[in-house]
C-alpha cells in the first residue's frame, strides 16, 4: 500500500488531535494500551512466527528469544514501572530562596516517528513503541519494507488492538520515508544506518525535531586466553551463539569480527568449527536455526565482501552460498587485508572475521582506531584488560564474558555514541527518551528580598555577593548592620 | 571581517551588512551556508556600522585566515590531545575548573568593563546574571564531580544472573560551544564549564555582537586554562561555518531558532548530537489574587532588570484578566518609577539595547499604527545612545510582529482575557516557550497550569530564579530547543553513559543455543510467560 502525502498528513492530523485531547496522558489509557499490546502477542503468536519465518526465516525459538519475549519482558517491565515513572521528582533548592520547591515533571512530547529495521522486525518497532506509549506520546510507526509479511502484520493487527486514533501504523518504502520526513513530529526514532541516519537527521533539523539514531557498526569481540578450557569452550559457545544466532549476523549488536592473540588462533578455529557443527550440523543449509539473508540486494553485498581474492583466500570454514534460498553458511575468515570492504564497512551477515594480535593488549589501539562500534564484547578473567578496556575504549556499551545479554537489562541504557548513533532506550531510559523533562520550581509572595531588584546600590551588591555564596552567617551581619 | 557586521543572533533573519566589504560568506567554499543566509544590501540599515569597533579591527583581521581548512587543523589538534587521554583525568578537570574560579576572582573587574561595553550592563546585574551564576555553577561542579564521575551502578535482573552492570560516564570528545550575546559571558562559560566537568576538549565561539566580552573571552582563555585542550575562536559567519563544518563530539548552541536549524543540518552530516538552547515568547500569566506589588517587581526583574529584556528567559508578555489589567499597570508603573526613576532614558541601571541593529529592528516592532496607539507607558527612545524606556503596551493584536516574533527587548504588551483559564489557550496557540511564568496565590489555578501548559521550564510567583537551581534541567522543548544543562545536567549532557556489563561463565544454558528444538521452544515459552518468569530466568540464565 502506498500513502499519499494527503494520507500522511490525515493520519498525523489525527495523531495531534488525539495528543491535543489529553486522553493519552492519563496512565490509565497508557496501560490499556500496553495491555492490548500483550493481548496482540498472545492472540497472533503464530501470525508473528511466520511473519518472521517468511521474512528472515527465523526459528520460532530464536524469534521468541529475540523478538517476542524482548518485547514481554518490555512490556512487564513498562507496566510495573510506569506510576513511579510519571511521578515529579523533587529536587533541592538553595536556602536562599525558602520556601520555594523545585520538581522536574516528565511530560509526552507530542506525536513521534518510529522508523524500525528489517533485521528484528518486531522488536525493535514495539519496543521503542512501549517506550512512546508509556510516556504519554501519540505514535505512528512505519516498519521497514524489507521484512514486508512482518510489516503489513503489524498494520493490519495494530488497529484491531491499540487505539487507532493514537497509534497509527504506516507502511511503504523510501516514498513514504520522504513523505513522513516532511512533517513535523516531536521526536523521531530511527533505527537503522548512518547514511538514512544523517537524512533523518538533516530533514529533523528543518522542524527543530530531536531525534534518537540507533545506528551500528564493526562490534569487536576481544578473546583472551584462559587457564581454564572449560570456560573457553563456554566462551566460544557464546561466541558462536552471538554472530550466527541472531538473524544470522544480520544485527547490530552482533559480533562483527574477533579479536585474539595469535598463538590460540587454530584452537580458536577447531573449536568454532566445532561448536558451529553442534548447532547448526553437517549441513547447516538444512538446518531451521539459522536465519536466511534478508533479500537478494543483502546476499549480492555479501557476496560482493567475499569477491575480494584476498578475502576469499582467507575463508577457514564454510563460504557456501545458496542465492535460491538465500543461505550463507556459517563462514570464517582468517586474517583477511584490513583495508578490504569486510574490514572496513559493517559486515551485518554470517562471516566472522578472526583477527590476529601478538598481544590482547594491543586489541585496545585496534579497537580506537576505528570508529565507535554500538558494542564490545570482552571474554577474559583479566582484571586489568577489563579496566583498560572501559576507560581506554568507547563503545555504545561493554559486556564482559557473554555477548547481547546487555540488551535485555532494563536498568542499562542501550544506544551508540558517535557512528553507532545517539540517544538511549530501554526500561526507564525509553520512558525518558520519549519524554520532556519539565523543570518547574514554585516561589511564593513572602519573604522579599530587596537587593534583587534596582536602584542598584553598593549595599545590594555586597548583600548578592553573600548570597551567592551561600553566606547566611554574613547575611544576617550585614542586614543588622554590622558587616562592611 | 572587515566592514562585515552580521547578528548571529537571537533573531529572525541573519543579516549581512557590508560597508566597503570586500570579502562576505560567498567566498566561504562552505555549502550549507548559502541557502540558508539570507543577505539583505545593507540599505535597509543605512547608518549600521560595524559591530567590530576600531581597535578590535587588527585583531579581528589577523584572524581571518580562520577557514575551513584552519578549523580541521584545530579540531585534528584537540583530538590528539583528547586520545592522549589528558582531559579524562579528574586532575585535569579539577585544575580547570579551578583555574575557571581563580579567573572569576581576579578578573571580575575586567568582565565587569568587557559587558559594560557591550550592552553598559550594571555592574551589580553583571554581577548577579553573569559572573556570581558562573561563579556557582564553577564551585557546584568542583564540589560534585567526583561524585559525578563515578560509575552507576546498576541491577541486573534476574535474567542473567550471575552478573553485574554500570553505567560509566566518558567524555564525549571535542566539543563545540557556539555562545550568544545578550549574557555573553555567562552563555559561554556554563556550557565550557559542563564540557570540562565532562572531560571533553572543547572550543568556545563567543558571540561577535558583544565584542568586548568576546575578545576577553579569548584572553582570559589563553591566560587560565589548558590552551592544548580548551580554546576561543572568535568570529562571525565564516568562522562558524568554518567550524560547522567540522565533524564534533558534541555541539551546544545558544540562540535563534533559525540559526538553531542550521547547526543542526551541520551536525546531522557528521552525526553529532547537538543541545539547542533557543527561546521564544515566554509568557507570564497574572492573576489578580496576589500581592501586587511583590509580583511587580519580580515581573521588573524578570523583564527590565535582566539585560532590559535581551533574554531568552525574559517575560515576552503578560496575560492578565481585562478586570485586572488597569490595576496591574499602574502598579508596574510605580514600581518602574521607584527603581528606575521619573526618567527611564537618564537611569544606568539598565542595560542599553546592543547594537543599532537591535535598536531598529525594535522600534521598529512599535511603528506599526496597530502597536503604537497602544502603547500605556514609555514608548520614548534615544538612538544615539541606544537607550528605550520600559514600554507598557495593551491589548496589541495578535496579527503583528511583536506579538508574532520573540520581542527581545524592553517592551511588555499587556493581553487580556475574560478569565484567566483563557490564558492557557492563548499560551497553548504558539510555539512552546522557553519558560512559562504564572502569578497567583489560587493552588488550583497553578495545578492547571503545570498541567495543561507546555514549556521548557515553568516558575510559579517569581522570574529567572531557576535557572539559578542546579538541580533543575535548564532547556527548551519544541521551538525553544532541545537538550538541558546546568548543574549535573550539564555534565550528562556532555557525557556518552557507557553500559558496561560483567558475567561469569556458570551457568550456561542449553536452551539459548541452537539447535533450536521444540522441547527448547516450549520451554522459553513457559518460562517467559507467567509471573514466575523471575525464578525461572535464573535457572536458565539467559532469559
Amino acid at each position: 500500500m502506498i500513502f499519499s502525502m494527503e494520507a500522511v498528513e490525515e493520519s498525523l492530523a489525527e495523531a495531534r488531535q488525539t495528543l491535543r485531547s489529553g486522553q493519552t496522558r492519563s496512565v490509565a489509557w497508557r496501560k490499556k494500551q500496553l495491555r492490548a499490546l500483550f493481548e496482540l502477542i498472545h492472540d497472533n503468536e503464530e501470525k508473528i512466527f511466520k511473519a518472521l519465518d517468511d521474512d528472515l526465516g527465523k526459528h520460532p525459538t530464536e524469534a521468541y528469544r529475540d523478538e517476542i519475549g524482548v518485547v514481554i519482558k518490555s512490556l512487564d517491565y513498562s507496566l510495573s514501572n510506569i506510576e513511579k515513572w510519571v511521578a515529579p521528582k523533587k529536587s533541592s533548592v538553595p536556602m536562599l530562596f525558602f520556601p520555594a520547591k523545585g520538581e522536574v515533571i516528565p511530560e509526552p512530547l507530542g506525536v513521534i516517528l518510529i522508523f524500525s529495521c528489517w533485521n528484528f522486525p518486531f522488536s525493535l518497532a514495539l519496543d521503542p513503541l512501549i517506550g512512546a506509549i508509556s510516556a504519554g506520546n501519540t505514535v505512528i510507526l512505519k516498519p521497514s519494507d524489507q521484512a514486508p509479511a512482518c510489516s503489513s502484520f503489524l498494520a493490519n493487527t495494530i488497529p484491531l488492538y491499540l487505539d487507532c486514533k493514537a497509534i497509527k501504523v504506516i507502511e511503504g518504502g523510501a516514498e513514504t520515508c520522504e513523505r513522513l520526513l516532511q512533517q513535523k513530529w516531536e521526536k523521531i526514532f530511527f533505527t537503522g544506518s548512518a547514511r538514512v541516519g544523517q537524512i533523518v537527521m538533516t530533514a529533523a533539523a528543518k522542524h527543530l525535531t530531536p531525534v534518537v539514531l540507533e545506528l551500528g557498526g564493526k562490534c569487536p569481540t576481544i578473546l583472551d586466553s584462559f587457564s581454564n578450557p572449560r570456560d573457553f569452550k563456554v566462551a566460544i559457545k557464546r561466541i558462536v551463539g552471538g554472530k550466527w544466532g541472531p538473524c544470522s549476523g544480520q544485527a547490530c549488536i552482533g559480533i562483527d569480527y574477533l579479536l585474539v592473540e595469535e598463538k590460540l588462533a587454530s584452537t580458536l578455529i577447531d573449536l568454532l568449527k566445532k561448536i558451529i557443527k553442534r548447532f547448526y550440523g553437517e549441513n547447516p543449509k538444512e538446518s531451521k536455526s539459522v536465519a536466511r539473508i534478508v533479500n537478494k540486494h543483502h546476499f549480492a553485498r555479501l557476496r560482493n565482501l567475499l569477491k575480494d581474492p584476498l578475502v576469499a583466500a582467507s575463508i577457514v570454514h564454510g563460504g557456501s552460498l545458496d542465492e535460491d534460498s538465500l543461505f550463507i553458511e556459517p563462514t570464517i575468515l582468517l586474517d583477511p587485508p584490513l583495508h578490504s570492504e569486510i574490514m572496513t564497512e559493517e559486515i551485518f551477515g554470517p562471516f566472522l572475521p578472526i583477527i590476529t594480535l601478538k598481544n590482547i593488549q594491543e586489541s585496545i589501539e585496534f579497537i580506537n582506531s576505528r570508529p565507535k562500534p554500538l558494542a564490545i564484547y570482552a571474554f577474559t578473567k583479566d582484571e586489568t584488560l577489563k579496566k583498560r578496556i572501559i576507560s581506554e575504549t568507547s563503545s555504545g556499551s561493554v559486556t564482559f564474558n557473554d555477548v547481547m545479554i546487555q540488551f535485555l537489562c532494563e536498568t542499562l541504557p542501550f544506544g551508540g555514541v558517535d557512528q553507532s548513533g545517539f540517544g538511549r532506550y530501554h526500561g526507564k531510559y525509553s520512558f525518558d527518551t520519549f519524554s520532556h523533562e519539565k523543570a518547574i520550581m514554585q516561589g511564593s509572595f513572602f519573604p522579599e528580598i530587596e537587593a534583587r531588584y534596582p536602584p542598584w546600590t553598593a549595599f545590594k551588591l555586597k548583600f548578592i555577593r553573600l548570597a551567592y555564596r551561600l553566606n547566611y552567617f554574613g547575611l544576617v551581619l550585614l542586614l543588622l548592620g554590622l558587616k562592611r | 571581517m572587515k566592514g562585515l557586521c552580521i547578528q548571529l543572533s537571537h533573531h529572525n533573519s541573519i543579516l549581512f551588512h557590508s560597508r566597503r566589504s570586500t570579502r562576505t560568506a560567498y567566498k566561504n567554499p562552505t555549502k550549507f551556508s548559502i541557502p540558508y543566509f539570507s543577505v539583505s544590501s545593507s540599505s535597509s540599515f543605512p547608518k549600521i556600522s560595524c559591530i567590530a569597533s576600531t581597535p578590535l579591527t587588527t585583531e579581528v583581521e589577523e584572524k581571518l585566515t580562520f577557514d575551513v581548512d584552519e578549523a580541521r587543523l584545530l579540531v585534528k589538534e584537540l583530538q590528539n590531545v583528547f586520545k592522549s587521554g589528558k582531559t579524562k583525568s579528574y586532575e585535569w578537570r579539577v585544575s580547570q575548573l579551578k583555574s575557571i574560579a581563580k579567573m572569576l576572582e581576579e578578573r571580575e573587574k575586567d568582565i565587569t568593563e568587557a559587558l559594560h561595553k557591550d550592552l553598559e550592563k550594571p555592574e551589580l546585574e553583571a554581577f548577579i546574571s553573569e559572573i556570581s551564576t558562573s561563579k556557582s555553577s564553577c564551585q557546584h561542579a568542583l564540589q560534585e564531580l567526583q561524585h559525578w564521575m563515578a560509575p552507576e551502578k546498576v541491577k541486573t535482573s534476574i535474567t542473567s544472573y550471575p552478573s553485574s552492570a554500570e553505567i560509566v560516564s566518558e567524555p564525549l570528545g571535542v566539543v563545540l560551544v557556539i555562545s550568544t550575546w545578550n549574557f555573553p559571558f555567562l552563555l559561554s562559560l556554563d556550557p565550557v564549564i559542563g564540557a570540562i566537568s565532562a572531560g571533553n576538549a572543547v572550543v568556545l565561539k563567543p558571540s561577535e555582537v558583544a565584542p568586548g566580552t568576546s575578545s576577553l573571552l579569548a584572553r582570559l582563555f589563553e591566560k587560565y586554562l589548558d590552551n592544548s585542550a580548551i580554546r576561543v575562536v572568535e568570529g562571525a559567519v565564516p568562522e562558524t561555518t568554518a567550524l560547522l563544518e567540522q565533524k564534533w563530539n558534541k555541539i551546544l548552541y545558544t540562540g535563534s531558532a533559525r540559526v538553531g536549524r542550521i547547526v543542526m543540518a551541520a551536525a546531522a552530516k557528521h552525526l553529532t548530537p547537538v543541545i539547542l538552547e533557543l527561546g521564544g515568547k515566554c509568557p507570564a500569566v497574572v492573576d489578580s489574587n496576589l500581592n501586587l506589588q511583590v509580583a511587580s517587581r519580580r515581573i521588573i526583574a524578570g523583564k527590565w532588570a535582566l539585560n532590559n529584556g535581551q533574554a531568552c528567559i525574559a517575560i515576552d508578555y503578560i496575560i492578565t484578566t481585562k478586570d485586572f489589567a488597569p490595576t496591574l499597570i499602574d502598579s508596574l508603573r510605580r514600581e518602574l518609577e521607584q527603581s528606575f526613576g521619573q526618567n527611564p532614558l537618564e537611569t544606568r541601571d539598565v542595560s542599553r539595547i546592543v547594537n543599532k541593529y537591535h535598536f531598529s529592528r525594535l522600534l521598529k516592532l512599535l511603528d506599526e499604527d496597530k502597536v503604537s496607539d497602544k502603547i500605556v507607558l514609555g514608548g520614548q527612545s534615544n538612538e544615539d545612545q541606544l537607550r528605550i524606556a520600559p514600554t507598557i503596551l495593551l491589548d496589541v493584536p495578535d496579527d503583528t510582529e511583536i506579538m508574532k516574533e520573540e520581542i527581545f527587548g524592553p517592551f511588555l504588551p499587556i493581553v487580556t482575557v475574560e478569565k484567566i483559564e483563557d490564558s492557557f489557550d492563548v499560551i497553548n496557540s504558539r510555539p512552546q516557550p522557553l519558560v512559562a511564568y504564572l502569578f497567583t496565590n489560587n493552588d488550583q489555578l497553578k495545578k492547571d497550569y503545570v498541567q495543561n501548559v507546555s514549556s521548557g521550564g515553568m516558575l510559579v510567583n517569581d522570574t529567572v530564579l531557576h535557572v539559578t537551581v542546579d538541580g533543575l534541567p535548564f532547556g527548551g522543548v519544541g521551538e525553544s530547543g532541545m537538550g538541558s544543562y546546568h548543574g549535573k545536567f550539564s555534565f550528562d549532557g556532555f557525557s556518552h553513559k557507557k553500559s558496561v556489563m560483567y558475567r561469569g561463565f556458570e551457568p550456561d544454558a542449553s536452551v539459548r543455543y541452537p539447535p533450536y528444538t521444540p522441547q527448547k521452544q516450549r520451554l522459553l515459552k513457559a518460562l517467559l510467560s507467567g509471573k514466575i518468569l523471575a525464578i525461572i530466568q535464573a535457572l536458565i540464565g539467559w532469559f
